[in-house]
């Protein structure tokens, strides 16, 4: 059985490979990459992907599967049909979940659901603290053990800076990364939105920009204390970027991702009070959309994330305050990064970087290349055909996308897992 | 012109030549609270209800006795919280009066844009009741009626507000009705409650009240309000009310015939000394007057811009 895949365009920035040819997948490995491959054998499945893309698997370090305990916002098995939908072939889940996943048994827990009922990889980020409370460190060694491939308390950041600088020492031995949602509660002080003219004008509590840049300067400070490899999540703002350009040129070790909503929307998008339009970080201002623009071009930003959020439609439709924070992204990231690609921003190559081998590489995985000999996780997709974003066609749970009505390029026709093909649009 | 809007949901919506329309409208309103029998037929068999999720009691008598001049059949729902703290959604809510008849729900919340949630979602005519520390347009439309009937115009006059502007919904709206109809708009108060974004929003800034206060026709005093958390953003309440509190001393420094408004209720000594919320350059208790006059002129005119 294996799977060959001829005429695409494939692109592998892992091996710096870009031309037309065939791949041959055979059982759960890449077998062959070359000019013209025929079919070994009857039982392979065929894809065409003439005038299509044929990359590795994309690999989202950043998704919220909500299982256990909020399923009816998502669950392992729809987080995983979404992700295959949206060219994912991994994802990496954050634990605050319910219970939260500060502990081994959740960790299998998650693990065993994602083998059994979830059809993309699945590999779980465990708390830093017992119930992302802030207080006392979770069983970090043990949960790595599990599978655990990085920790973080995202939503909830580690206050206490002390406690920080334990987990970031405590970690280091095992090999795995910190991930921070950097923020200063004090500062944020319960804002819903950014704070700017358009939450003045709203009457809407801010969240300033130096609530995240409080945030993020601790955090590499601690990193080049302890020396231990710190990711940061979603950064939003302007002076986020230059915090993380500025820590690169020192040779901290940090890396950074941004969301294809931060890079591409405003806090304009809040007018009407929309609740789809809030995130925590939440829309800034074009200024700081061009700064992070500015730093996925120079390699600040390293990896494209979604921050999957699925909340379920009651959640949403509530007055803006009382709305939870967060939005879906699996099933848009991919159109949404073309953009880049198509503004000149960044090229196909770069784009494919920085949702492929980059974020394997952060959270160690051995994702993100189609060398051969290597797990065949690969998508196949159309950059150049359109589509409109309809919600009511979204394999997630949820439905919670300012995206609804937008025209963008960029169709997933294929997805491969471990060679076999677990969604295929014609 | 004509008043086309189903809903008015804040004067940040609305063009001058709407408010202006209001403004009208409301005159006409006034002289029938003059004659013997107040109250006309015009909504006769029409039920507004007034939904109010926070507690107020003049917003609410004078929309109810707008209401009843109207001839309108009123509804009252009052919660102390939103009901979603015993687990209703505030659309639900909506739609269980909806489904009695009424066609039009004037809401006050203490969240910021609630009631945007409803008009997307329901079928009535909603009129913004004070929403958070968004809008407060019948409070707003008041002010500016009032000044107008004082002044002659607004265009051209120099208006200041006083107080916690961050927090305020009545700020807003005044913001945004007296800059489109022309007036100059100055704000002050502690750093803290006067954001340098409000200059955006085409207000002029100040910290100090004697800067702020020179040469103004209008003064519009806003309350310190100790439920909104405002203590936290200044030391003590007796040095906000040595430096923001408007004495005889520091009116001295605006126009003669300056008037003294304040949307209510006074924290005497605080905002304001007793000697200056008793004088007769403040108009005060002509606000409240004017209240029902205008927001007759605002179910009206729902109501008319429904049936269109």
């Amino acid at each position: 059985m294996g799977v060959l895949i001829k005429n695409g365009r494939v692109i592998d920035p892992s091996q710096s490979l870009d031309m037309v040819s065939d791949v041959y997948v055979q059982g759960d490995k890449v077998k062959e990459i070359s000019k013209r491959i025929d079919t070994p054998r009857k039982s392979d499945t065929v894809i065409d992907a003439s005038g299509q893309v044929v990359a590795p698997g994309l690999v989202d370090i950043h998704v919220h599967l909500r299982e256990p305990g909020y399923e009816h916002k998502e669950t392992i098995k729809t987080g995983c049909l979404a992700a295959a939908a949206g060219g994912f072939t991994s994802i990496v889940c954050m634990p605050n979940t319910n219970p939260i996943n500060d502990n081994a048994s959740v960790t299998e827990y998650i693990l065993l659901k994602a083998r059994t009922e979830g059809i993309v990889n699945v590999f779980p980020i465990g708390a830093i603290t017992k119930r992302e409370k802030g207080d006392e460190l979770a069983e970090i060694g043990e949960m790595c053990e599990a599978g655990c491939v990085a920790i973080s308390d995202d939503g909830m950041p580690v206050a206490d800076s002390g406690l920080m600088r334990k987990a970031m020492e405590y970690v280091r031995p095992f090999g795995i990364p910190v991930i921070t949602h950097a923020e200063d509660i004090g500062l944020s002080a319960g804002g819903v939105m950014n704070e700017g003219f358009v939450s003045t004008e709203l009457g809407l509590r801010g969240i300033p920009s130096a609530s995240e840049e409080v945030g993020i300067g601790r955090d590499i400070i601690l990193c080049e204390l302890t020396g231990t490899p710190l990711h940061i999540c979603h950064v939003s703002t302007k002076g986020s970027v230059r915090l993380v350009r500025e820590a690169k040129k020192r040779g901290a070790k940090v890396t950074a991702e941004a969301t294809p909503h931060h890079f591409t929307l405003t806090d304009k998008e809040v007018y009407g009070y929309n609740t789809n339009a809030k995130m925590n970080p939440p829309l800034r201002t074009r200024e700081d959309v061009d700064a992070i623009i500015e730093g996925i071009a120079d390699g600040t930003i390293d990896v494209i994330a979604t921050d999957h959020a699925p909340h379920s439609q009651d959640e949403k439709n509530v007055e803006f305050d009382l709305a939870p924070f967060g939005i879906v992204g699996l099933e848009t990231a991919l159109s949404l990064s073309l953009e880049l690609v198509e503004k000149g921003i960044i090229t196909l190559d770069e784009m494919i970087k920085k949702l492929t081998v980059i974020p394997s590489e952060i959270v160690g995985i051995e994702r993100g290349t189609l060398a051969p000999g290597s797990i065949a996780d690969l998508v196949v997709f159309d950059p150049g055909m359109s589509r409109m974003i309809n919600p009511g066609e979204f394999l997630s749970k949820s439905r919670n996308t300012p995206f609804a009505g937008w025209e963008l390029k960029g169709v997933v026709s294929n997805t491969i897992v471990s060679g076999k093909v677990v969604f295929s649009r014609s | 012109m004509a008043f086309d809007k189903k809903h008015i949901l804040g004067l940040g919506e609305l063009s001058a030549e709407e408010i202006k329309v209001i403004l009208d409208t409301a005159e006409s309103m006034k002289e029938i609270s003059t004659r013997d029998v107040k109250k006309v037929p015009t909504l006769k068999g029409k039920t507004v209800v007034n939904l109010f999720f926070e507690p107020s009691t003049r917003t609410r008598s004078s929309f109810e006795i707008a209401e009843k001049r109207l001839s309108a059949d009123v509804l009252n729902f009052s919660a102390s919280q939103s009901s979603v703290v015993k687990g209703e959604s505030l659309v639900d809510t909506a739609r269980n009066f909806e489904a009695m008849g009424a066609s039009i729900m004037v809401i006050r919340h203490g969240m910021s844009g609630a009631p945007f949630v409803l008009a997307r979602q329901i079928n009535a005519s909603v009129i913004n009741a004070g929403d958070g520390s968004h809008e407060h347009p019948s409070q707003a439309l008041i002010d500016i009626f009032t000044i107008r009937e004082k002044k002659g115009k607004i265009e051209g006059l120099n208006v200041l507000i006083v107080g916690d502007i961050l927090n305020s919904r009545v700020a807003r709206s005044n913001i945004f009705g007296l800059r489109k109809l022309g007036a100059n708009v100055r704000i002050v108060g502690p750093a803290t409650i006067v954001p340098e974004y409000f200059s955006e929003m085409g207000a002029e800034i100040f910290h100090s009240l004697e800067h702020a206060i020179e040469n103004v026709d209008v003064v519009i005093m806003l309350r310190v309000q100790s439920e909104r958390k405002t203590l936290e953003y200044f030391p003590s309440l007796r040095e906000y009310s040595g430096l923001y509190g408007l004495t005889r001393e520091k009116l001295k420094l605006a126009k003669k015939d300056v008037i003294v408004m304040h949307p209510g209720p006074i924290n005497r000594g605080v905002e304001l000394t007793s000697e200056i919320a008793d004088d007769p350059g403040a108009v005060i208790l002509e606000q409240v007057a004017n209240g029902i006059a205008v927001r007759m002129a605002m179910i009206y005119l729902v109501a008319l811009g429904e049936s269109l």
